[in-house]
C-alpha cells in the first residue's frame, strides 16, 4: 500500500486545503499525473502523484485543511491486492490530520482566523471556509448543491459552481488566443493578504537564518543581443525567443560549473542538485509573487526554454501550477530589468542557497581599448548562502555567466558541453 | 475618427485586456506608451503581439517592435497592413 501525502509546495507552506480530487477509488494513475487540486496561501496547485498504481481510498475530503505530510489517499501498487476493509481507516486519517496539524493550532490561526475547519466532526451544512469563499465569489452558498458529508456544501462545491465561468478563461489564457479573458483566478483581497503573509514568513525566515553575501558583475550584452536579433529575424512571431530565455540558460550552465550555488541547505548541511530547476520569479498582476520551477534548464535548447517559460508565466498568472513546479526549484532567478532598474540584490528563498538577480539591459558607459564607449550592459548579481559557498566561488559563477553570454550561439544549443569553460570567444 | 479605425481600436483594447485584465478602456490614453500605462513586461508584450498576429493575421517582424509604442501606433500599423 502506498501512502500519497500532501507534498510541501514551497518553504512558506505548512498546510493546504484540498479543493478537489481528480481521481476516484479504483482509478489507475500514472506517475506525474495530476490527482488533486490543493489550495495554498499562494495559489491553487495541481498536485501530481509520484507512483503508478490504483487509487484505493481517498482519506481527505474537499474543503479539508491538512498539514504538509498528511496522507491524502492510499494507493495500491501495480498488481497489489486490496487489503481487507478496515472501517477505522477514515477516522484514523482524520485524527492524523488533526494531530499532525501541530498541537498548537496557533500557527494556523495566525494565517486564517477561521481555520477550525481541520476538525471535521459535526460539519455545518456550509463549512466556514466555503462560506467565506462564497462571499468572495459572490455566490449564495445556500443555493449550491453540497457533495460533502451529510450533504454539506464544501469549498469545492462553491468553486465548482463558478468554474463554468473560470474554466474557459484558463484554456483561453493558456493558448493565448485573442478572446478577452476574464481571469477569475483567485485574486481576492483575502488571497492577496494570505500571499503577502506567506512571502513575509519565507523572507523573514531567510533573513533570520541565511547568512547572505552579495556580488555583482557588469556583463556586456552586445553579442548576445545581436545574435538573438538574427536568430529571431527569420522566425515567425510564434517562435521568437526573448533574452530572458537565453539568460536562464546561461545561469543554468554557469551553475553546473559552480554547483555549490545550486541545491538545498537542509538540516545543517548543503545538498547539491545535479539538475538545475530554475525558480523563475513571476510577479502577479494584482500583487504578489510566485517562483515556480522551470525544470532541467541546462539541458534544454533555447526554443524549448522559451516555450516553457511563456507557458509557466501564463499558468502562474491564472493560478494553474503543478506541485513539482512549486516544490523543487534549486535556485531562484529574478529579472527586474523590465522596470529598468540597474540591479537587484535578492533575498534567498529557503531552503535554496542562492538567488541570481538580473537588472535591465541598457546602454551604459564601458571602457574598451582605453576608450569610453556606449554598450548594452546587464548588471547580474548573486545573493548566496555563506553556509554553502564563499565569495570566491560566487565570483567564479558570475565570471562564468559573463563569459557564457559572449558565446550565445553555443549557449542556445541543447548540449552545453560544447561550450569551452572560461573561453569568451 | 473613422468607424473603421474606431472598431480596430476597440478590438485592440479587447486584446490588451486579455493580458491586463484590470485595464479600464476609458482611462487608456491612446498617445501614451502602452507598456508603461499597463505595466506590461516583455512576455506580456510578446503575448499581445501574438494575439494581434492571431486576430489580424499580420506577422510583426522584430524590427517593427520599436514602432509600436502607443495604442495609436498599433492601430496605425494595423491599418497600414490590413
Amino acid at each position: 500500500m502506498i501512502e500519497f501525502k500532501l507534498p510541501s509546495l514551497g518553504a512558506d507552506m505548512e498546510e493546504g486545503t484540498l479543493l478537489s480530487w481528480q481521481v476516484q477509488p479504483g482509478d489507475s494513475v500514472k506517475r506525474g499525473q495530476v490527482v488533486a487540486v490543493v489550495d495554498t496561501s499562494k495559489a491553487a496547485v495541481d498536485v501530481e502523484i509520484w507512483h503508478d498504481g490504483v487509487v484505493h481510498e481517498l482519506l481527505v475530503q474537499p474543503g479539508d485543511k491538512v498539514p504538509v505530510g498528511a496522507v491524502l489517499a492510499t494507493l495500491l501498487a501495480v498488481g497489489e491486492e486490496a487489503p481487507a476493509r478496515r472501517p477505522e481507516a477514515a477516522p484514523a486519517a482524520l485524527a492524523q490530520a488533526v494531530n499532525a496539524a501541530g498541537a498548537p493550532p496557533a500557527r494556523a490561526t495566525e494565517r486564517v482566523p477561521e481555520s477550525g475547519i481541520i476538525a471535521v466532526a459535526a460539519r455545518p451544512p456550509v463549512s466556514p471556509l466555503a462560506r467565506r469563499r462564497a462571499r468572495e465569489l459572490g455566490v449564495d452558498p445556500d443555493h449550491v448543491h453540497g457533495t460533502g458529508a451529510q450533504g454539506s456544501v464544501t469549498l469545492a462545491d462553491i468553486e465548482a459552481s463558478v468554474r463554468v465561468a473560470s474554466a474557459p478563461a484558463r484554456v483561453i489564457a493558456a493558448t493565448a488566443t485573442a478572446a478577452p479573458v476574464a481571469v477569475t483566478a483567485v485574486a481576492t483581497p483575502d488571497r492577496q493578504s494570505a500571499m503577502r503573509q506567506a512571502i513575509a514568513a519565507a523572507m523573514s525566515r531567510s533573513k533570520r537564518e541565511i547568512p547572505h553575501y552579495y556580488l555583482s558583475e557588469l556583463i556586456p550584452m552586445a553579442r548576445a543581443l545581436d545574435w538573438l536579433q538574427q536568430f529571431n529575424a527569420g522566425r515567425p512571431i510564434t517562435e521568437r525567443v526573448l533574452s530572458a530565455a537565453l539568460l536562464l540558460k546561461a545561469v543554468a550552465i554557469a551553475l553546473q560549473r559552480v554547483p555549490e550555488l545550486n541545491g538545498f541547505y537542509r538540516e545543517g548541511q548543503f545538498e547539491p542538485s545535479a539538475a538545475v530547476h530554475a525558480g523563475v520569479a513571476i510577479s502577479l498582476r494584482d500583487g504578489g509573487l510566485l517562483a515556480p520551477a522551470l525544470h532541467d534548464v541546462a539541458t534544454k535548447p533555447i526554443e524549448q526554454l522559451m516555450r516553457e517559460l511563456a507557458d509557466l508565466v501564463k499558468r502562474a498568472r491564472v493560478g494553474s501550477l503543478r506541485s513539482s513546479e512549486m516544490s523543487d526549484p534549486t535556485i531562484t532567478i529574478t529579472n527586474l530589468g523590465e522596470q529598468s532598474v540597474m540591479s537587484v540584490l535578492g533575498v534567498i528563498y529557503p531552503p535554496q542557497v542562492a538567488l541570481v538577480g538580473l537588472g535591465g539591459i541598457d546602454q551604459r558607459p564601458w571602457v574598451e581599448d582605453g576608450k569610453v564607449c556606449a554598450r548594452p550592459l546587464l548588471c547580474a548579481t548573486l545573493a548566496a548562502d555563506h553556509r554553502a559557498s564563499d565569495g570566491h566561488r560566487g565570483a567564479l559563477f558570475l565570471a562564468e555567466l559573463r563569459d557564457l553570454l559572449q558565446q550565445p550561439q553555443a549557449l542556445a544549443a541543447a548540449d552545453s558541453k560544447a561550450i569551452k569553460p572560461g573561453d569568451p570567444t | 475618427m473613422s468607424t473603421e479605425r474606431e472598431a480596430l481600436m476597440t478590438t485592440v483594447v479587447t486584446l490588451l485586456s486579455a493580458i491586463a485584465p484590470e485595464l479600464e478602456p476609458q482611462a487608456l490614453e491612446p498617445a501614451r506608451p502602452l507598456r508603461g500605462q499597463l505595466d506590461l513586461d516583455s512576455m506580456d508584450w510578446l503575448n499581445f503581439l501574438l494575439s494581434l498576429h492571431q486576430r489580424f493575421g499580420v506577422d510583426i517582424p522584430e524590427v517593427d517592435y520599436a514602432r509600436l509604442v502607443s495604442l495609436n501606433d498599433v492601430v496605425d500599423y494595423l491599418q497600414a497592413r490590413a
